[in-house]
């Protein structure tokens, strides 16, 4: 058996998404949420969890995005959204910021992608496109130095390609990074160059193997 | 040297030379030196390289000085995002040159010149496009990249208030590459919102020290410039 299959059911919504993900971070976890659709596992954390979010430009424990009434430009997130302060906040500068990262501090980071590759290689900051201007941020910081690395992305492109692919064909963020892979048809477990299928929705682990050039083995349990 | 108080902007950056590396503070709004980079505009400076995490957004601050067309070269983490139509379309046409860093190595580069570090191994970017042709060193089985400090001629930075010693603090997010600049330019200005004399800061609540502090401007908080 490899991994649950859900298949009295489609594909996950966004919300659901996002949900599971925060279901999996670890009690008392720092996390790093990424900017565009990470942002939204914030709002499926438990207060009760302890997980405390760390933003890029200078803070650990940032609270929840702010009302406009309650709006401050001085106190923002990656994506330059005003944020508020939960309890026991703390403000440092940059090098303090990303030597966290750096370092080894953060447990997870959840990050966008363009392409995850089985080796858990991510690209995630430049399509490569001759008109394409790149901007990097924090993104290669956060994939080096973050203990896990999630993944959150659809697993298929608009137009039907997969995104979990044998090797990245766009410009990498980090080698041999992603420790999982959250999409709306299922989640994925990198290691070793093996890629095990946890868990499917709307489609079970046979279709996905027909759909995907990356091999799918076979995981004992839930992780 | 001690810092010294200069209220008019103007006379604050009335130095600053053609061809100089300015280091500029700010992540977006947040902690960016509006009003000095409106001085610079107006000093006209050309040929500037600007180090700061992004290019600019909207049409004021570092998008003006863009658009004066008084920099030809820019070392920064994130220049294209959501109003950076300004830098886009110097980019696009040839007219500036782009060094991008990622965010971590650029912050610890400024602090490896203020803290007179020659160069360090960086784990960040190995096997990307960002070093390729830079010198790659396995230390204890990890393969680090060589990068290299970045001095500035001059920082402008934006703090919440400073002493006279040049003691400053600062607020909330807008923090955020202050303190490193701070130490890593020949010159540091730094423009607050208020200024009060020595004793107005809690020893213990400083967060940079007058030691890096050449020039303090202050300037009346003025509306925002632009939404974040």
């Amino acid at each position: 058996m490899s991994g649950v299959e859900h298949v009295d059911r489609g594909p996950l919504e966004r919300a659901e998404l996002a949900r599971l993900v925060a279901a999996d971070i670890p009690h008392g976890a720092y996390v790093n949420l990424g900017i565009g659709q990470p942002t939204a596992v914030a709002d499926h954390l438990d207060p009760a969890a302890g997980v405390t979010l760390h933003t890029e430009n200078g803070m650990l424990g940032m609270g929840r995005v702010a009302h406009d009434l309650e709006s401050d430009l001085d106190l923002i997130n990656a994506g330059k959204i005003p944020v508020t302060e939960a309890p026991g906040a703390s403000y440092f500068h940059h090098a303090d910021s990303f030597a966290m990262m750096r370092g080894g501090h953060l447990d997870v980071c959840v990050l966008g992608a363009f392409q995850v590759s089985q080796h858990g290689d991510l690209a995630n900051w430049h399509t490569g496109g001759p008109d394409a201007i790149p901007s990097v941020g924090g993104a290669m910081d956060l994939a080096t130095g973050a203990r896990d690395v999630f993944v959150m992305m659809s697993l298929f492109t608009d137009d039907g390609r997969p995104k979990l692919v044998p090797a990245c064909t766009y410009p990498i963020t980090g080698r041999r990074c992603v420790t999982r892979v959250y999409t709306h048809h299922g989640v994925f477990l990198l290691g070793a160059g093996e890629v095990r299928v946890r868990e499917t929705y709307g489609i079970t682990v046979a279709e996905l193997s027909a759909r995907l050039a990356v091999k799918l083995t076979a995981t004992a349990s839930a992780a | 040297m001690r810092p010294v108080v200069i209220r008019d902007p103007d006379e604050a950056v009335a130095d600053i030379a053609d061809g100089s590396t300015v280091l500029v503070g700010g992540f977006g709004p947040a902690g960016q030196p509006y009003e000095l980079l409106d001085a610079l505009r107006r000093r006209g400076a050309r040929d500037l390289t600007i180090v700061s995490n992004n290019a600019g957004t909207g049409d004021t601050g570092l998008a003006a000085l863009l658009t004066a067309g008084q920099v030809r070269r820019v070392v920064c983490s994130f220049p294209r995002q959501a109003g950076s139509w300004v830098f886009d379309r110097l980019y696009r046409s040839g007219r500036i040159e782009l060094e991008l860093v990622p965010q971590g190595t650029l912050a610890e580069r400024i602090r490896a010149a203020g803290a007179g570090i020659g160069a360090f191994y960086c784990p960040t970017g190995v096997g990307t496009l960002l070093a390729e042709g830079k010198e790659i060193r396995t230390l204890d089985g990890r393969d680090y990249v060589l990068e290299y400090p970045i001095h500035g001629d001059v920082a402008l930075i934006k703090a919440f208030h400073a002493d006279t010693a040049g003691n400053l603090v600062y607020r909330k997010t807008a923090r955020n590459f202050g303190p490193v600049m701070a130490t890593a330019a020949a010159r540091t200005l730094v423009q607050v919102a208020s200024i009060g004399e020595v004793g107005t800061i809690d020893p213990e609540e400083v967060v940079t020290p007058g030691i890096y502090v050449d020039r303090i401007v202050p300037i009346e908080p003025a509306e925002p410039r632009e939404a974040p």
